[in-house]
């Protein structure tokens, strides 16, 4: 199969719009956790998240009209909208504009979600039982599918190579960019968008997730204390929301345009649980079968891998289920290793959790900085793993894996390795 | 202009996005304003709403123009 690089980058992350700005404060230790704002949590256990911090655009807020004509955001979710900044960031940062047809059909996108218009889809089922049938927009059904994220970048950025979505609960962002990644190997395109968005924070999402007893309760008189992965007092995670998208090419064509290289994806393993809907396997099984499966594609011994971005959700279950996973698999490794959960500053952004979190292990890499687990004053369990309490630390990172489970027994785990 | 004809252009601009002095009486919604056929679902939606009526579609797919909408809405108002 073709080696399959990462040449351009976007985000919109609760921290801030860009990847830059994203991704300077979560090396300052900054949590972007605060009491929800928008919609009424009075009957909501949980009143804390990790919301885009809207603004005119400046000092890293995120401003839709940079992104979406407001006429076209009217009619479209939001993560439709995140999706959009995202992927246009990443488009640019790879200095990719595929303008005759040539390089259009060989440009694809594959961006997924976990849940797509949820808010959109509560709101025109309250318009359908109280105003009636036909009161239901014609920019209902399209504003609100999945693969509608993708289908609006390709149409504005001319792209009409595979037009795909993924859509695998909180691992969609790691399966899109896998999956993605083999559609270049396989020949069946050159250059694709993929990532994942999301926009799940509002009242029926957070009542949902309450209702499965996935978030944080206790600490909503301390929001930015609420994401503690590894912790002994962590009690569930804190919603997030944002998109991440990279673009992902093969490396001749990369090289023969002399495009930036960041890194090369060199694994990608995946496996189901085949356990229960929402608790992971307690063997941890399939989070190690995902690993050691993207260990052996991408031809490494696990020691080489300097971090791991983890799931680490912060929910009393997970973690140490995936840290004891990860000890499995990468043994003696475990003394040189550096893995942290960067869920601690953004929250759980679901569908886009895994394409955020890979660029943050690529940056990590690209900055030999390793960026901290927030509010791990006390880890539940021993470990010889570094897990980056409180801070940033510089290290060697030349090898990076992310990991993403979701609801249903889903798993993807993502190599990278620093380009030659 | 009639009360009708602004509050018909207001929604036009509102849901189009077009400035509004494209919107005059001959502006086809779809060759002059840019409008696809779902615009025009939804620009039909907004009238009905807008003024309490009920726009069976046959007499829907008669309004293609600003002045169209106008007029049957003067029309229907009036009644």
């Amino acid at each position: 199969m073709r080696r399959v690089v990462v040449t351009g980058l976007g985000m919109v992350s609760p921290l801030a719009c860009g990847v830059e700005p994203t991704w300077s404060r979560l090396i300052a230790g900054r949590s972007a956790a605060r009491l929800i704002e928008g919609f009424d949590t009075s009957d909501l256990a949980c009143k804390v998240a990790m919301q885009i911090p809207r603004g005119d655009g400046s000092d890293g807020t995120f401003n839709p009209d940079d992104w979406m004509e407001p006429k076209e955001q009217r009619k479209v979710d939001d993560f439709i909208i995140y999706a959009m900044a995202a992927a246009t960031q990443a488009l640019a940062d790879a200095k990719w504009k595929p303008v005759s047809y040539e390089d259009q059909i060989k440009t694809g996108v594959l961006i997924g979600s976990g849940i797509g218009g949820l808010v959109g889809i509560a709101e025109t089922a309250v318009i359908l039982k109280e105003k009636g049938a036909r009161r239901v927009s014609p920019f209902f059904i399209p504003g609100r599918l999945i693969n509608l994220a993708g289908g609006y970048v390709s149409i504005q950025h001319g792209l009409k190579g595979p037009n795909h979505a993924v859509v695998t609960a909180c691992s969609t962002g790691a399966h899109a960019i896998g999956d993605a990644a083999r559609l270049i190997a396989l020949e069946d395109a050159e250059v694709m968008v993929a990532g994942g968005a999301e926009s799940a924070i509002s009242r029926i999402g957070i009542a949902g997730f309450s209702a499965c007893k996935a978030l944080s309760t206790n600490f909503n008189d301390r929001p930015t204390q609420a994401s503690r992965p590894y912790d002994k007092d962590r009690d569930g995670f804190v919603m997030g929301e944002g998109a991440g998208c990279v673009v992902l090419e093969s490396y001749e064509h990369a090289k023969a345009r002399g495009a930036q290289i960041y890194a090369e994806i060199i694994g990608y393993g995946m496996s189901g649980d085949a356990y229960h809907i929402t608790a992971p396997d307690p063997s941890g099984d399939g989070a190690f079968r995902a690993m050691t499966t993207a260990v052996k594609r991408a031809g490494i011994s696990p020691s080489e891998i300097d971090y791991i971005n983890a799931h680490g959700t912060s929910t009393p279950l997970g973690d140490e289920i995936e840290l004891q996973a990860v000890q499995r698999v990468v043994g003696d490794g475990a003394d040189t290793l550096s893995m942290s959960s960067t869920k601690s500053a953004i929250g759980h952004l679901l569908g886009a959790a895994g394409a955020v979190e890979a660029i943050f292990s690529i940056l990590a890499m690209r900055d030999h900085i390793v960026p901290p687990t927030l509010n791990l004053d006390n880890i539940s369990v021993e470990t010889r793993i570094d897990l980056v309490p409180h801070q940033a630390r510089k290290r060697k990172v030349d090898c990076v894996l992310s990991n993403s489970f979701g609801f249903g027994g889903t798993n993807a785990c993502l190599i990278f390795r620093r380009a030659n | 202009m009639s009360d009708v004809a602004e509050r018909v252009k207001k929604i036009v601009i509102e849901h189009l996005g077009v400035d509004a002095e494209k919107v005059v009486d001959n502006a086809n919604f779809i060759e002059d304003l840019g409008a696809d056929s779902l615009d025009t679902v939804e620009l039909v939606m907004a009238f009905e709403e807008e003024f309490s009526v009920e726009i069976p579609d046959d007499a829907a797919e008669t309004i293609v123009t600003v002045g169209d909408a106008v007029k049957f809405l003067e029309k229907a108002t009036a009644a």
